[in-house]
């Protein structure tokens, strides 16, 4: 199926959010994510499953002010 | 000085973002011998380079402080503060919503909206204010322990330009703790804002965009010891005409 990931489009073939970043490479225990604009907690990664078009936002830490 | 029961003992918060380099902001952190450091969440690049900042952040032994910077909605303001809380591991945030891209000046409707938010779930709320004397008591309201007016626009490095309204808060305020958050440019302003009674200053620009961010970052913590030790001290009263500071009694007649 066909997801955003951080704007831009990706085909993902795992359902599971957990799974799908995984595939997409993902393997910084350092992010956070949110799907359709709201936080998924990491314990909820296995249990959340994605749809077509759902917008992921994978953040991590960046220098601020 | 303490923020939500934990004892801070240096009054200057540092920024992260803009130095020329890692290494010099990891130098810059250790000069300016900051406690708490600012950071931010973006979007995970194909490299991973998060987690290699993550690596200089937990070296640095600093308390961490995220912050919400570029979010212009409760909503994106709330999100972000979760996202941060899970990967920071810590329930501190800065909360910053912006109301205008050019001044960068605080929405301060929803600046209120989004503290009451993250208050009630528990979060510890730095507001990123203006100097608004009924917007802080709301944020107070709202579940805040301490407040950040602005100095001047965020990245302006223009100093304080309006310190009577710092003083106003200073007053109305007395026991809640006031951090200088934005537009400090150089030492001088720090110690300016430290004289008013502030309890501690956050710098970014200031200090990464120095010609020497290190020796700048030493400079900015003396400037602030100085000013708070100005204002513990309890300065003189100006005077309008000239008083004389060596004692006139005993004066020689010669001629």
């Amino acid at each position: 199926m066909k997801i955003i990931v951080n704007a831009e489009p990706r085909e993902v073939t795992n359902e599971t959010l957990e799974d799908a970043l995984t595939e997409l490479e993902f393997t910084s225990p350092a992010v956070a994510t949110a799907l359709n604009g709201r936080f998924v907690p990491r314990e909820d990664y296995s249990e959340t499953s994605l749809s077509e078009g759902d917008r992921l936002e994978v953040l991590a830490p960046m220098q601020g002010g | 000085m303490q923020l939500y029961g934990t004892d801070i003992s240096s009054r200057l918060l540092l920024g992260t973002a803009q130095y020329p380099s890692p290494a010099v902001l990891q130098k810059a952190i250790e000069t300016s011998r900051a406690e708490i450091i600012t950071v931010s969440l973006r979007r995970e690049t194909a490299d991973g380079s998060g987690a290699g900042f993550w690596g200089l952040l937990k070296d640095s032994g600093c308390r961490i402080l995220p912050n919400t910077a570029g979010c212009h909605s409760v909503q994106e303001a709330v999100v972000t503060a979760q996202m941060a809380r899970e990967l920071f591991g810590t329930d501190w945030i800065k909360l910053e919503v912006i109301g205008n891209s050019d001044t960068l000046q605080p929405d301060v409707f929803g600046l209120v909206e989004a503290a009451r938010l993250l208050c009630a779930d528990g979060f510890k709320v730095f507001p990123y204010t203006t100097d608004d004397l009924v917007v802080g008591e709301k944020l107070l309201e709202a579940g805040c322990e301490l407040l950040m007016p602005w100095g001047a626009p965020i990245g302006s490095g223009q100093g304080l330009r309006n310190p009577e309204a710092l003083r106003a808060m200073r007053a109305h305020f007395p026991d809640v703790p006031l951090i200088v958050d934005a537009g400090i440019g150089r030492p001088s302003d720090a110690t300016r804002a430290m004289e008013l009674g502030m309890n501690a200053v956050l710098l970014n620009t200031a200090v990464a965009k120095a010609g020497d961010p290190v020796l700048m970052a030493q400079a900015m913590a003396q400037a602030i010891e100085a000013g708070r030790n100005g204002y513990i001290a309890d300065p003189m009263d100006p005077r309008d005409m000239a008083v004389p500071s060596t004692p006139t009694l005993g004066m020689a007649e010669l001629i």
